[in-house]
């Protein structure tokens, strides 16, 4: 009866939350559960780590630097850019075969294609194939918004400044050179071929660009990228993709070719090679390097030992840890009593 | 128009230098108006509608949090430095500034409400020789106002004239000083002569000159001139604001001081805005982080022109320059982009979600059913949300004593009749059985004129008396003549009595239900029923009370013409006048007054004589002629009493019980092992007040001494502490060791703090007021500072509103240390305010403590609740709250940092944009609330168990400037691993499909993802209390993240938003690939196994009191058991104390002038006597409208 006329009163209502005794789990650090948890983790990742160090170890690279800032290298002549069109040859053999896929990479050294101001001078709306942003490009494109008022297509530093190497690689059996053939479809990223860059929906392609012009930098208009592959071209070309992904860091590599086609689909066998190299891009002004790389891939990716080592190491630290832990807790171990 | 007059004289009051003297004139307002006194009306509010937006504005800007979100706020307006858009920090600031002012609004508004409230009361106010009812606010200084009975005395006023005999009035003063007798005041005969004529009255034209307003309640001096006639004012003519008219007709009164200048408003402390410590730490970390963002933003400056100089010019033929910005300038930008970048160490939403923690543990105070108090239907109350884990760290509390730890209720518990004790009940095995409210309570009903609602559980006592055993009959004969109280009979059989202290009233209260029934006195006799019959004694002398006799004695002669002494009074000063024939009965009474003492009882000793005749006559000649005499009359007196009252012969021991409120010794013995200090400062007097602490466990018998300090002048005080210092600590320094420093915000507060001197045993100390206000002034207070903190228990007695503030004012002066103030009437209020935390006894009809306080309960026992597990937890969220809070966003900034030695320090986020938006707001919030919501380190009972759990937050210990440095190393860390560990894991490598991964879309994702688990990770490190909702925050958090990720990079939200998604595609191309997810698990794991292993070390090398309790708690060993029983001390230590706080009415019951006035049936016709409430006394306050007016 009491009860009931409490009901009506200022007395607070008996809840598990409003008292605070919500059911809860309490864990504390006992030893029982620290010292055989950091023995497990150890013991996984020095599991984890032998593995990947196993896998990166297989992958199989072949990097070789081209810049020619020292004169022996063969494309030296060409390191000042006295010469348009300059082409140089680096020869090569490989002893063993690199299995394939092999993916062909250029990388660049000390290259900032993640500055600030540098990454956000691009416009997406024009890449997206939206024309009313060629007529008046994002302002963040300048300086490379506008020629004499005629607006850039595609605007912006990251566009201007794409990487114009070519490449071609010889195999040389007696004596002959034989083209190895590069496949240079399947080396962007599927939605930014497919989704975050379109060519404006008019034909032909050509008409969409009246009334702008190409990036200074550029010899070729973006509609004149490939002009055998109509979806190879314009802002889908492929390598047009690679180069605006920007990387993360100044050292980068991307990817230019894949070798995967006829005889060279089990991968580059061994022998000797020559690269034929179109050498266009400047990078004497900021002392970049750029290189070229043949690599295969594993189920992690490309060649990355650290991502082993460091499991590795841990896991060993963490076995050591739990000596430590253990010795610790034998002889300290908190008494009981008040 | 009144309030603009009383606004500009309120101005030029406080723009007046210093009101040197008061003169006035009465009945003369443009006289007075000359000297622009402030009129009756007052203001606590702070805003008015035109005001509140400046001011308000103005007070949260000066907060320094809000001022530097604004002006981030600037900074993100300027494009060329815009790193993150405007309104990412626009919205959170308006959000936080409404939500305050809306608060501080409604705050006021209630301000406003209330002073309305008392302004607009209505009193009687003689104008132009008519009574006219008037405004309380626009009654002026000069006035004549007329108070009925029950009334709230307006202003301070002068007494003029009143209904009663000899221009007395009977004011209750409780909401003044909490003494809740009646006082007894006086009017000049002059003005008395004036009764209620409305003609003399409005003719008056008296001038008062007198002191200028000041806060003394106990001191008034000035003259009034009528007539040409000056006379003397005191104290005693004098009616203060604040205080209720009772048993008084009518009086009128002349206004001395009006509003602000009134004693009760002067005593009343400014109200300043409470902080806690925590903030103030707060605020000094918040201005190192801005130190420390500018280092980072300088070094980011020189780094940008040092790489712009090497790397960026000959980078420009890729990234060309803006036109006009040189390297200078752009370095100069850059400072002020990574500001935008990096300010992130200072989230807005700190502020907002300390602010919602606190409100959240404020509501689980209001919801605590443990804190519920059903007999008033009182639930505890956070009427300050603000100042929760300020609750933990709490050093000294400052408690009143009556209403507080008592019910000021006094019951007649035990006595010692001729060496037999009663009072106590035995089983059949003789052991003492606990009487509680279910024992049955003795049955008074033969006894007509019985008081219904005394309570005795001793059968045997009553037998005793109905036998007809001469000593009990003698011992309640004694209780029924000796005292002063006054009898009210207004129907036959209906008796109230009057006594001037509640323990008097008590003894005669038992007497009458023992069958000796007081009913009646004049001057010259008392009639009593002594067990049914009509006894009427003739009254020859009343031996009155002082504070030096401590006893008083009556001599009266009984019907048959025998005449005896009866005394009573305090047993080492009655055992002293003893008939040697005694002895026997002493050894056994000492005993039974051990005893009662032992159970904090407050004890009186009565002794009687038969006298002769022969003697009497002659010392009643002498007598006359000592009280007649003009010089030395009390020191003739005096040697008179001390002749007679010798050889007594000792009839026994009474024990009235002056009841503590429910678990008050519990309750004092929890917080004595959490380390909190507790001084009680009361108003009572010093024998009540060491009696208390006795009681209630403050004192104890093991103490090695008592102090007591009372001294009359400086020097006395002065050495009296010093020889209580040396006794305790005789190897000190002489002079107090100052530690000076500066500190709070930009080191301008120079603080002093002396240090805790190590006393091994226990001492306390019991000082007065009058000593109190020596050993406060300047040159003294630090003597007092470290005598009193060295000993275990300070109790203050006789003291002022304002020395409780003052000496609440000096511990904190001196003492790093977190103070709290309990109090329940308005004599605590400036103790509460001046307290950094003040609590309220509510459920009572007093509200102005409450009304004043931060935090509110019925009784003085859930104190240890709100301290032991609500502040406790409070400060343990919220120090763990902070600690997270700063090590997430330190975390989180310091990425954006390293990044920067890799992107050219061009002020590029690690982050993407949304992420850097919603990481603050959405991805942690949820978590690190319920992280600060439901955290508990062991549950209540635990918690209550080992009080010593406390003691982490009075030292600080869970956050400090340390902890924070140790936090900041911990995130430079988990930065380090969180930035270098995905750099090198992505450096060079590519998909599986030898695709880009290292782009810097992707590794904006994985370095995001990484902090949000190891985040997520640490606060599950961090959280000791598992509750459904921490793990659905935590999950809810991360899953949000991803849905949010997904939805974000998604080819919908590109085709809607082309621009402001760029990173389409991200999430779908890097997390399907298992070395991503191989990293995330690396950072994460490396984040956190340190940590763990730190603390798991941690634990078995130095373990807490908090690990160890944790430890055992989770052994499930039984929980606490219930707390021993509540040993008695034995003591030797006795107050006897029935008598009234002043010099007893003696005088005015034997002069009887007004005695014969037909019309007026008793002194104090007050319907209830204290001690036959069963309810706590009830105190009136001024803010509240009068019932009956």
């Amino acid at each position: 009866m009491v009860k009931e006329e409490e009901d009506s009163s200022n007395r607070p209502d008996n809840t598990a939350f409003t008292q605070q005794r919500l059911p809860a789990w309490q864990p504390i650090l006992s030893a029982g559960i620290v010292i055989p948890g950091f023995v497990l983790i150890g013991l996984a990742f020095i599991g984890i780590g032998v593995g990947l160090f196993l896998t990166s170890r297989d992958i199989q690279v072949l990097e070789m630097d081209y810049t020619g800032a020292d004169g022996s290298s063969p494309c030296s002549v060409c390191y000042n850019l006295a010469d348009k069109n300059c082409v140089c040859t680096m020869s090569f053999s490989i002893d063993s075969l690199i299995k394939g896929p092999v993916f062909f990479y250029y990388g660049l050294t000390n290259y900032f294609q993640n500055q600030r101001r540098y990454g956000v001078s691009r416009d997406d709306k024009q890449l997206y194939g939206d024309t009313s942003n060629f007529a008046s490009p994002n302002s963040e494109c300048a300086p490379y918004q506008y020629i004499s008022n005629v607006p850039i297509v595609p605007c912006g530093s990251v566009a201007n400044s794409m990487f114009n190497d070519t490449f071609e690689l010889f195999k040389n059996v007696n004596g002959q050179s034989l083209p190895v053939p590069l496949d240079g479809k399947g080396i962007a990223w599927w939605t930014d071929y497919n989704v975050k860059f379109q060519n404006p929906n008019v034909t032909p392609l050509i008409n969409a660009f009246n009334g702008t012009v190409r990036p200074p930098f550029w010899s070729k208009n973006v509609y004149e990228l490939d002009t055998t592959d109509a979806s190879n071209n314009g802002f889908i070309n492929q390598d047009f993709l690679v180069w605006m992904r920007r990387a993360a860091l100044p050292d980068f590599r991307k990817l230019y070719r894949r070798i995967t086609d006829g005889d060279y689909s089990a991968g580059l066998p061994a022998g000797n090679y020559s690269l034929k190299i179109h050498y266009n891009y400047p990078v004497n002004g900021f002392g970049g390097k750029k290189k070229v790389v043949f690599s295969n891939v594993s189920w992690m990716g490309g060649k990355n030992e650290f991502l082993g080592i460091a499991y590795l190491v841990i896991g060993s630290l963490c076995v050591v840890m739990s000596v430590v832990m253990l010795i610790v807790y034998a002889k300290f171990k908190f008494p009981e009593d008040n | 128009m009144g309030s603009v007059v009383a606004c500009c004289s309120s101005l030029c009051g406080t723009q007046k230098k210093q009101e040197e003297e008061r003169h006035l004139r009465a009945n003369d307002r443009t006289f007075n108006q000359s000297y622009n006194y402030a009129k009756n009306s007052i203001k606590t509010s702070k805003y008015n509608v035109l005001t509140f937006l400046p001011l308000n504005l103005f007070e949260q800007f000066t907060r320094l949090a809000n001022a530097y979100f604004l002006f981030l706020l600037i900074l993100q307006l300027i494009p060329q430095i815009s790193s993150v858009p405007w309104f990412t920090t626009a919205v959170p600031l308006v959000a936080v500034l409404s939500i305050t002012a809306v608060k501080d609004a409604n705050d006021d508004i209630n301000r406003h409400k209330c002073d309305k409230q008392v302004n607009n009361r209505k009193v009687d106010v003689l104008i132009n020789g008519e009574l006219k009812k008037e405004k309380w606010m626009n009654v002026e200084v000069g006035d004549i106002v007329k108070l009925e009975s029950n009334h709230f005395v307006t202003a301070d006023l002068l007494l003029l004239s009143s209904s009663e005999p000899l221009n007395l009035v009977y004011m209750e003063t409780a909401e003044l000083d909490g003494e809740t007798n009646l006082k007894v005041k006086q009017a000049l005969t002059v003005t008395g002569e004036m009764g209620d004529n409305m003609e003399a009255l409005s003719m008056f034209r008296g001038e008062v000159r007198c002191e200028p307003p000041n806060n003394r309640l106990d001191k008034f001096k000035g003259t009034l001139t009528m007539n040409g006639q000056n006379y003397g004012l005191d104290n005693n003519k004098v009616l203060l604001r604040g205080c209720t008219l009772r048993n008084t007709e009518w009086c009128f009164g002349l206004v001395l001081f009006g509003g602000p200048d009134t004693k009760l408003m002067q005593n009343s402390g400014r109200t300043t805005f409470k902080r806690t410590s925590i903030d103030h730490l707060m605020n000094i970390l918040v201005l190192c982080i801005f130190g420390f963002l500018a280092t980072l933003c300088s070094i980011m400056t020189i780094s940008h022109a040092l790489w712009e100089e090497k790397e960026g010019s000959a980078f420009s033929v890729f990234l060309p320059r803006q036109p006009g910005v040189d390297i200078p300038l752009s370095s100069f930008l850059s400072f002020w982009s990574y500001i935008i970048v990096l300010n992130t160490v200072v989230p807005i939403s700190l502020y907002v979600s300390v602010e919602m923690i606190r409100l959240g543990n404020s509501f689980y105070i209001d919801w605590d059913r443990k804190m519920y108090h059903p007999k008033s239907d009182t639930p505890a109350q956070a009427r300050t949300t603000t100042l929760n884990e300020e609750l933990g760290q709490i050093k000294y509390i400052f408690s009143d004593k009556t209403g507080t730890l008592t019910q000021n209720i006094m019951t007649f518990n035990k006595c010692s009749i001729h060496g037999k004790n009663y009072g106590e009940l035995f089983d059949f095995s003789g052991q003492r059985v606990e009487i509680t409210e279910k024992t049955e309570r003795v049955d008074f009903s033969w006894n007509q004129l019985a008081d219904p609602k005394f309570v005795f559980h001793d059968y045997s006592l009553v037998e005793t008396v109905k036998e007809g055993n001469p000593e009990a009959q003698a011992f309640f004969r004694l209780l029924a003549l000796c005292h002063t109280v006054m009898p009210e009979e207004k129907k036959e059989g209906e008796l109230n009595y009057q006594a001037q202290s509640p323990d008097e009233g008590a003894l005669v209260t038992a007497a009458r239900n023992f069958g000796f029934v007081f009913r009646s006195r004049t001057p010259e006799s008392i009639s009593i029923m002594e067990m049914g019959m009509k006894v009427t004694y003739e009254l020859l002398a009343v031996l009155d009370f002082n504070n030096v006799r401590k006893r008083m004695s009556v001599i009266v002669r009984s019907p048959e013409g025998k005449m005896s002494l009866y005394c009573k009074g305090a047993d080492t000063i009655i055992y002293e006048r003893l008939h040697p024939s005694c002895s026997k009965l002493m050894e056994v009474t000492t005993g039974h007054l051990n005893e009662y003492a032992g159970d904090g009882l407050r004890t009186l000793v009565l002794a009687y004589k038969d006298l002769e005749e022969s003697y009497m006559e002659g010392w009643r000649q002498r007598h006359h002629e000592a009280s007649t005499a003009l010089e030395g009359r009390e020191e003739r007196l005096d040697e008179l009493y001390e002749e007679i009252e010798k050889d007594m012969i000792l009839l026994g021991a009474t024990a009235v019980e002056d009841k503590l409120q429910d678990g008050v010794p519990q309750t004092i013995e929890q917080l004595a092992k959490a380390d909190i200090k507790i001084w009680v400062l009361t108003g009572d007097k010093q024998e009540t007040a060491e009696n208390i602490g006795y009681s209630c466990n403050m004192l104890r018998e093991e103490m090695k001494e008592v102090f007591i300090v009372a001294a009359n002048t400086a020097e006395g005080v002065k050495e009296e502490l010093q020889n209580a210092r040396k006794t305790m600590c005789p190897e000190a320094a002489e002079k107090a060791l100052v530690i000076k420093a500066r500190g709070g915000l930009f080191w301008l507060k120079k603080t002093e703090t002396v240090e805790d001197e190590k006393v091994d045993e226990e001492y306390g100390l019991v000082i007065n007021g009058q000593s109190l206000a020596f050993a406060l002034e300047k040159d003294l207070e630090l003597e007092l500072l470290r005598t009193v903190c060295m000993c275990k228990t300070v109790i203050c007695c006789r003291v002022t509103p304002l020395q409780k503030a003052q000496v609440v004012e000096l511990v904190k002066k001196y003492k790093r240390a977190v103070t709290l103030a309990i109090g329940d009437g308005a004599n605590d209020v400036s103790m509460i305010k001046a307290a950094h935390i003040g609590v309220g006894i509510s459920g009572q009809e007093g509200m102005q403590a409450v009304l004043s306080s931060d935090f509110s309960f019925a009784q003085f026992r859930y104190l240890q609740r709100l301290l032991l597990v609500h502040g406790r937890w409070s400060y343990l969220r919220m120090c763990k709250f902070l600690q997270y809070f700063f090590f997430k966003n330190f975390t989180y900034t310091l990425v954006h940092f390293w990044y920067a030695f890799f992107c050219g320090f061009s002020a590029q986020t690690v982050f993407d944009d949304w992420f850097i938006t919603l990481y603050n707001t959405v991805y942690t919030a949820a978590p690190v609330l319920s992280l600060g919501l439901f955290d508990q380190d062991v549950n209540d009972r635990w918690s209550i168990r080992y009080p010593q759990l406390y003691s982490p937050g009075q030292l600080n210990m869970y956050f400090s400037k340390k902890a924070f440095v140790g936090c900041i190393m911990h995130s430079c860390y988990s930065s380090l691993i969180l930035f270098f560990i995905p750099w090198a894991a992505m450096h060079d490598t590519v998909r599986d499909d030898g695709r880009d991964i290292a782009d810097y879309q992707s590794f904006a994702l994985l370095a995001q993802t990484c902090l949000l688990v190891v985040v997520s990770v640490q606060i599950c490190l961090d959280t000791y209390y598992w509750t459904a909702v921490n793990q659905l925050f935590v999950w809810g958090s991360l899953a949000i993240y991803f849905a949010v990720t997904f939805t974000m990079y998604s080819n919908g939200m590109f085709f809607i938003f082309t621009s402001i998604f760029p990173l389409i595609g991200a999430a779908r191309n890097s997390l399907n690939q298992p070395n991503v997810w191989l990293t995330i698990f690396l950072s994460s794991l490396l984040c956190t196994l340190p940590v763990l292993a730190y603390r798991f070390v941690l634990i078995q090398i130095r373990p807490a009191i908090t690990d160890k309790v944790r430890c055992k708690a989770r052994k499930g060993l039984p929980e606490p058991a219930p707390r021993r029983p509540y040993t008695r001390r034995i003591s030797t230590r006795r107050s006897g104390y029935a008598f009234s706080h002043a010099q007893g009415y003696g005088e005015l019951v034997t002069s009887g002038k007004f005695l014969r006035i037909k019309s007026r049936p008793a002194l104090f016709p007050k319907t209830d006597t204290p001690v036959v409430e069963t309810l706590p006394q009830h105190y009136r306050t001024i803010t509240e409208e009068r019932e009956d007016g």
